[in-house]
């Protein structure tokens, strides 16, 4: 795994040594007045001040700023308002109707970013666990086709959300199939549905390699011997799947479902780019809500911003102990 | 026939038969390869195209461009047509000027008379050609020079700093015994759950209160203290010998020389994990960077790209060339380094 990047390395290092030998003198004087410990806290110091300055300050900023209202970012000029900010997201005439609630974008962004979780997750996890049981058999090329599904996961979401714009556009590519096919062009993204079902199928194109990669890890660990003795025993393929697959890729799975949630909840960059929301609120997900309220929209209102963001939080720190929890369990077994 | 055809589908092992799963498998393989490089391929070979050729229905697979030819009399070459006339005939003319649905031509071979041709009757002469001023004009004459070293000044600097950093935590974390070093751990994995969509309200605030508004440290800053990059240094370094360090101790080195002479060189294939993360987790940022920038100076490739494509007269040529140049350093990274890549998703299961 080893592998040294020559020439540009070097030279990007050359100041980077000179640096580091400058540093020697003080931080040996410190070490003797310090001693170990002091050493510690000097090698954890920058990490720790940048966590501090931009995570925890800003973890702790977040409720402050969901109690006060006003337009302006500096707290001077803001007044404190208790919990208005989560009353005026909460209040609605009839839960099941976005439109009745006083803030009725957060509700449609809430619903929408529901029902987008719900399919974009199950056909995640159902695409990327065929993607890995046909990439574990044994075929030709394996590791380029490995390769060929991680693809999309390292572009831009920028350039994802670009890459089908423009196939999905009037003149697209998309069009040329249907209109060969025999069937009428249609101009995907100013369709609701088309267009919500875009921003599901882009975003699944786009990460389903990355779930795929830990599912497959999860085959490969799945002892060989298993599969030879149900050979042996003349298992039927359809039962190997069920009683030896299934059961110890179990947590592999389910880590992948939870983040696929959470990543999911925070879908933004490529539908950004994709659909801008549109048409009408029909893509509008929750970050994008946070982010107009918050900065772009006219009306600006960092306070409620903050306390949208501060109710999503809720539910990924709830998916996160999951996650966690669900790993730690894998690891226990991985050490049996 | 059915020889041929038992020939053709013949496989090793499985007794040489194709079971359905077989095709399954290559049916979903083959179909994942166009449908995954397909999008991004059809993508590089519009990019080459002229405006005039993006707009056509149906689109052509590869771009061609207009045949010019040089004309006596003319300064510029002119565009080659070739032209129906009315008694079925075709000939190749070039175009002078267009007037209204008529366009005054003439035969390159003849430049003295000059012909009046109905714009109906002519189709353009077009070879197989790039279109390279996509390409050019962007970064010449608009700002994408600019958003281009940009991008990669934060992706550069925010790498390096990631690196410095996160390793001098891990080293701590994995090779000193103090007080509150389990907190410090619990702080990290606390932050592990804290996603910048949930705190861009008060991040932005701390960023306004600093001045790095409009700066690309700015963008840099907020980014650069992964909790992800001190947990891999870490379990990392903690397979290091205690040995090493305690025999470099016995030779005076001070502890920074420890990490800098022994446990960094150690743990390069760590850092050349984390580093290509780095790179392709910077390059690609798009939320923050649109939050903190909002100077046409200060924007990175991602944001500059949406600014332009978000116009009402979206300019598209230019557009999907840039977006080519934007995929061009993860293309790379995909083609020498991506084994780095997936080792690191499928053993550690960061992204």
């Amino acid at each position: 795994m080893a592998a040294r990047l020559p020439g540009l390395g070097a030279v990007v290092a050359a100041p980077l040594v000179l640096l580091a030998r400058a540093v020697d003198p003080p931080l040996r004087w410190w070490q003797r007045v310090a001693g170990q410990g002091g050493m510690a806290a000097v090698f954890l110091l920058p990490n720790l001040a940048i966590f501090g300055v931009f995570v925890l300050v800003p973890l702790a900023l977040n409720l402050v700023y969901s109690t006060t209202a006003g337009t302006g970012i500096l707290l001077g000029g803001r007044s404190f308002v208790g919990a208005a900010q989560y009353a005026r997201l909460l209040e609605c005439g009839d839960y099941l109707d976005a439109l009745t609630c006083r803030e009725d974008m957060f509700w449609t962004a809430t619903a929408n970013t529901f029902v987008f979780v719900v399919f974009q997750v199950t056909t995640m996890v159902a695409v990327a666990t065929i993607t890995a049981l046909i990439l574990n058999r044994e075929i030709r090329g394996r590791g380029f086709f490995r390769a060929v599904f991680f693809f999309p996961v390292l572009l831009s979401p920028v350039v994802v959300g670009l890459i089908w714009r423009w196939i999905l556009q009037r003149q697209g590519l998309l069009n040329l199939i249907m209109v060969s096919l025999g069937l009428d062009p249609e101009v995907w993204l100013n369709d609701r549905t088309y267009a919500f079902a875009a921003t599901i199928g882009v975003s699944v194109w786009a990460h389903m390699g990355f779930y795929t990669l830990i599912l497959l890890a999860g085959l490969q660990a799945i002892p060989k011997d298993l599969y030879e003795a149900a050979e042996m025993d003349g298992t039927p393929p359809a039962r190997v799947f069920r009683r030896i697959t299934l059961p110890l890729l179990g947590p592999n799975l389910a880590v992948v479902l939870v983040l696929a949630l959470i990543r999911g909840v925070q879908i933004f960059d490529e539908v950004y780019v994709l659909t801008g929301g549109g048409p009408g609120t029909s893509t509008l997900y929750l970050t994008q809500y946070i982010y107009e309220v918050g900065f772009a929209s006219v009306l600006r209102n960092p306070g409620l911003a903050a306390a949208a963001s501060i109710l999503m939080g809720l539910v990924l720190v709830v998916l996160t102990l999951c996650q966690l929890r669900l790993s730690r369990r894998g690891a226990a077994r991985d050490a049996k | 026939m059915s020889r041929a055809l038992a020939f053709l589908t013949r496989r090793r092992g499985h007794g040489g038969r194709w079971h359905w799963t077989d095709v399954v498998t290559w049916v979903w393989l083959l179909g994942g390869t166009v449908l995954m490089f397909g999008p991004a391929l059809w993508l590089v070979a519009s990019s080459f195209k002229g405006p005039a050729q993006l707009a056509e229905f149906p689109p052509t697979l590869l771009p061609y461009a207009q045949i010019a030819v040089p004309v006596a009399g003319h300064d510029a070459p002119l565009p080659l047509y070739e032209v129906t006339g009315p008694d079925g005939t075709t000939r190749q003319l070039a175009e002078i000027r267009r007037i209204g649905t008529n366009a005054q031509m003439v035969d390159p071979a003849e430049p003295g008379t000059r012909l009046d041709v109905d714009i109906a009757a002519r189709r353009p002469v077009r070879e197989v050609g790039l279109a390279l001023d996509n390409y050019v004009r962007p970064l010449v004459a608009n700002d994408f020079l600019r958003f281009l070293w940009n991008s990669v000044f934060v992706t550069v600097t925010a790498t390096l700093i990631t690196l410095l950093t996160n390793s001098m935590a891990a080293f701590a974390l994995s090779k000193y015994r103090f007080r509150g070093r389990d907190a410090v751990m619990l702080l990290i994995v606390a932050t592990l759950m804290v996603p910048l969509s949930v705190i861009l309200v008060p991040l932005y605030s701390v960023v306004n209160a600093t001045g790095l508004v409009d700066t690309l440290w700015g963008v840099i800053l907020p980014t650069v203290a992964t909790p992800t990059g001190v947990f891999l240094l870490r379990q990392y370094m903690l397979t290091i010998p205690d040995e090493l360090l305690e025999a470099a101790r016995m030779d005076h080195a001070s502890e920074w020389q420890i990490y800098w002479r022994i446990v960094l060189p150690l743990a390069a294939p760590a850092l050349a994990v984390l580093a290509i993360f780095s790179v392709v987790w910077r390059w690609n940022d798009f939320l923050w960077p649109l939050i903190v920038l909002s100077r046409r100076e200060t924007y990175t490739l991602q944001v500059g790209l949406n600014t332009y494509a978000g116009e009402l007269n979206v300019q598209w040529h230019y557009i999907l060339a840039m977006t080519v140049v934007t995929m061009i350093p993860v293309v790379l990274v995909f083609v020498f380094l991506q084994r780095f890549i997936t080792t690191g998703i499928a053993g550690a299961g960061i992204k």
